[in-house]
């Protein structure tokens, strides 16, 4: 989809840069940003759910009644029960918060280590050569394997799942901060700064680091998305979240065992799982052609 | 040519080297000691000792890399504990699963997800490019295993025409084989093409807008001869490595698609050893997954410089 102008019935000579921003003020475009606008609204949804957990769970979602399990969608239990007579839409409404939280910290941890590892990179090509040998070694595991690998050796449990996923995630923030560093470190503003006697890190943290800010923040929304995936992938494997826990991937991975008796059990997780991943594409589709409207072309 | 190929597997040494140090430290991941988390609390002293012995983590570190590395030259990956088979036997017969599993899916990517991608840019803004479009967003949002789950559903459970899961070796014959596979090959490749389609169209866009295409149209070009001939090629270059790598890196999400359908491959054995604590066989197929992709991307390169003289003399 296009986003079309809507300042585009004025004569060209009004189209620059420079007039655009002032008639149209920077929370305004925002605003017209669709993507952004869906996305945030869907992901604001998915955090009220967890935070709200409490009140909007009709049972508990580790409450075991056998005599009820795998049982239809009724008024008592709107979407089923599971193997265990848990409810469903409970573990579900519980769920969001494991993800929120595994996403959140991995988006968090991976932004840390890739933006020191990063600026050091780009930085010092000395170091350069050694860290980006080992960043292209870790890339050649695709995510999924390299995080059941440091799971198998970590063994089961929520935090392990975030140290996994933020240690497969690390290199492409380093990508994204890396190159910003090298585009910056000929600029004549960086040569100035070093000819006023600008010590390296003073170099790095005030002029350097500023300008990573915006790419940064694009890739995180994405890492937040793929660590929701990643955690989902894990628990439902079985290699991830602990069974007890509710988590979207533990309780999928049940319901792939009693897909032919009670198939209701794929529907409400694997959607708000969807939603949750969507919104955040969405939000780094919207924050990444707000920063850069020359990227204004993929849906 | 040949210093271009030269320089490029020189460059894939030290990342494979990466590679097998990385697969080396996983076992040090472990808090405490790896054997008495294999064996249990249960274990005597005397087994703990045996399989430390077993695994050669009895000797001093130094030794056991030098192990690690010279036994990997030799394309030994060790002995499985739980199976008492050589890792690397045991890999190559769960292999066939996966290499069809992965080959299919691949090109179900590249034949659906590149075509919708290059119309959709053609009639950027229509009805049919938003639907697309939403589509493949949904696409790349969709966790592999649910859109597994409902292909279950739809094709197996309600309507009965496809097996729920498992697998026929291609030995029993080729439809029988495909039945099995046609699901996961969908599920496996349905993000990779929702991927492609969206890379494809975003390339084609920027490319269509060139002021080469404007001359091939204005000079009465047909609009097909301009995408197809003029525009794709263009487009084409950063594709083609998007492409390439989509084997390797379907070969990795085929571990969560052989966990949805019950498929005997490699990804399902990684599972089950993780499961068994079965260290090396984990760390056996972390790694030939792992050098897979060296291998492609290098493969890949190569091509490439082949095709491009620009990459050879950059």
């Amino acid at each position: 989809m296009v986003v079309t102008d809507g300042a585009s019935p004025l004569p060209a000579a009004v189209l620059w840069t420079e007039s655009i921003h002032r008639e149209r003020p920077w929370y305004l475009t925002l605003l017209r940003n669709r993507r952004l606008a869906i996305g945030s609204l869907l992901l604001l949804g998915v955090l009220l759910v967890a935070l709200l957990a409490p009140l909007l769970a009709t049972h508990s979602p580790l409450l075991v009644r056998p005599e009820i399990r795998l049982s239809r969608p009724s008024a008592e239990h709107r979407f089923g029960t599971d193997n265990f007579g848990r409810d469903l839409y409970s573990r579900t409404v519980y769920g969001a918060r494991i993800s929120l939280l595994v996403g959140g910290m991995v988006a968090l941890l991976a932004a840390l280590a890739g933006t020191a590892i990063g600026l050091l990179g780009g930085y010092y090509p000395r170091v350069d050569i050694v860290l980006m040998r080992i960043m292209d070694g870790m890339m050649a595991f695709p995510g999924i394997v390299l995080a059941v690998g440091i799971m198998a050796a970590m063994g089961p449990h929520v935090s392990n799942v975030i140290a996994a996923l933020a240690i497969v995630q690390t290199p492409r923030v380093v990508r994204v901060v890396r190159s910003v560093v090298l585009s910056l470190r000929g600029m004549q503003y960086v040569e100035a700064a070093r000819c006023v006697g600008v010590s390296d890190w003073r170099m790095l943290w005030r002029h350097i680091l500023p300008n990573c800010i915006s790419p940064l923040v694009v890739q995180c929304t994405f890492i937040f998305g793929e660590a929701v995936l990643g955690e989902a992938s894990l628990s439902f494997l079985g290699v991830g979240t602990p069974p007890e826990i509710p988590s979207w991937g533990v309780i999928l991975g049940e319901a792939r065992l009693y897909i032919r008796s009670a198939p209701w059990m794929i529907f409400l997780p694997g959607t708000a799982l969807t939603v949750t991943v969507l919104s955040l594409n969405l939000v780094g589709d919207g924050i990444r052609d707000w920063l850069d409207p020359r990227l204004r072309k993929t849906m | 040519m040949l210093a271009y190929l030269l320089r490029r597997i020189l460059l894939a040494i030290p990342v494979m080297l990466v590679v097998a140090a990385g697969v080396f430290l996983l076992l040090y991941l472990t808090p405490g000691d790896p054997v008495s988390v294999i064996l249990g609390p249960d274990a005597s002293p005397q087994q703990v000792s045996e399989l430390r012995q077993r695994l050669g983590l009895d000797q001093p570190v130094p030794i056991q890399v030098t192990r690690w590395f010279g036994r990997l030259l030799h394309g030994d990956l060790g002995q499985s504990i739980y199976l008492n088979r050589p890792v690397t036997q045991t890999i190559l017969e769960r292999a066939e699963p996966t290499l069809l599993l992965t080959l299919l899916a691949t090109l179900f990517a590249i034949l659906v997800g590149l075509p919708i991608g290059i119309v959709s840019a053609t009639r950027a803004g229509s009805w049919a490019d938003l639907g697309a479009m939403l589509v493949a967003l949904g696409g790349i949002s969709m966790p592999s295993f649910w859109v597994g789950l409902n292909l279950i559903f739809v094709f197996a459970v309600v309507m009965g025409v496809l097996p729920v899961a498992g697998y026929q070796p291609l030995s029993k014959g080729l439809w029988e084989n495909l039945r099995y596979l046609l699901l996961p090959a969908v599920t496996l490749g349905f993000a990779q093409a929702a991927l492609l389609a969206r890379m494809a169209r975003s390339l084609m866009l920027e490319v269509l807008r060139e002021d080469y295409v404007r001359t091939a149209r204005s000079k009465g070009l047909v609009e097909r001869k301009v995408v197809l001939s003029h525009a794709l090629r263009n487009a084409m270059v950063p594709l083609i490595t998007v492409m390439g790598l989509t084997f390797a890196i379907l070969m990795g999400g085929a571990v969560i698609t052989e966990q949805v359908f019950n498929i005997p491959g490699i990804g399902r054995l990684l599972v089950q050893s993780v499961l068994r604590r079965d260290y090396p066989v984990v760390q056996g197929i972390v790694l030939v997954i792992a050098f897979n992709y060296v291998v492609i991307n290098l493969l890949v390169d190569i091509l490439y410089g082949l095709f491009d003289p620009r990459v050879r003399h950059s």
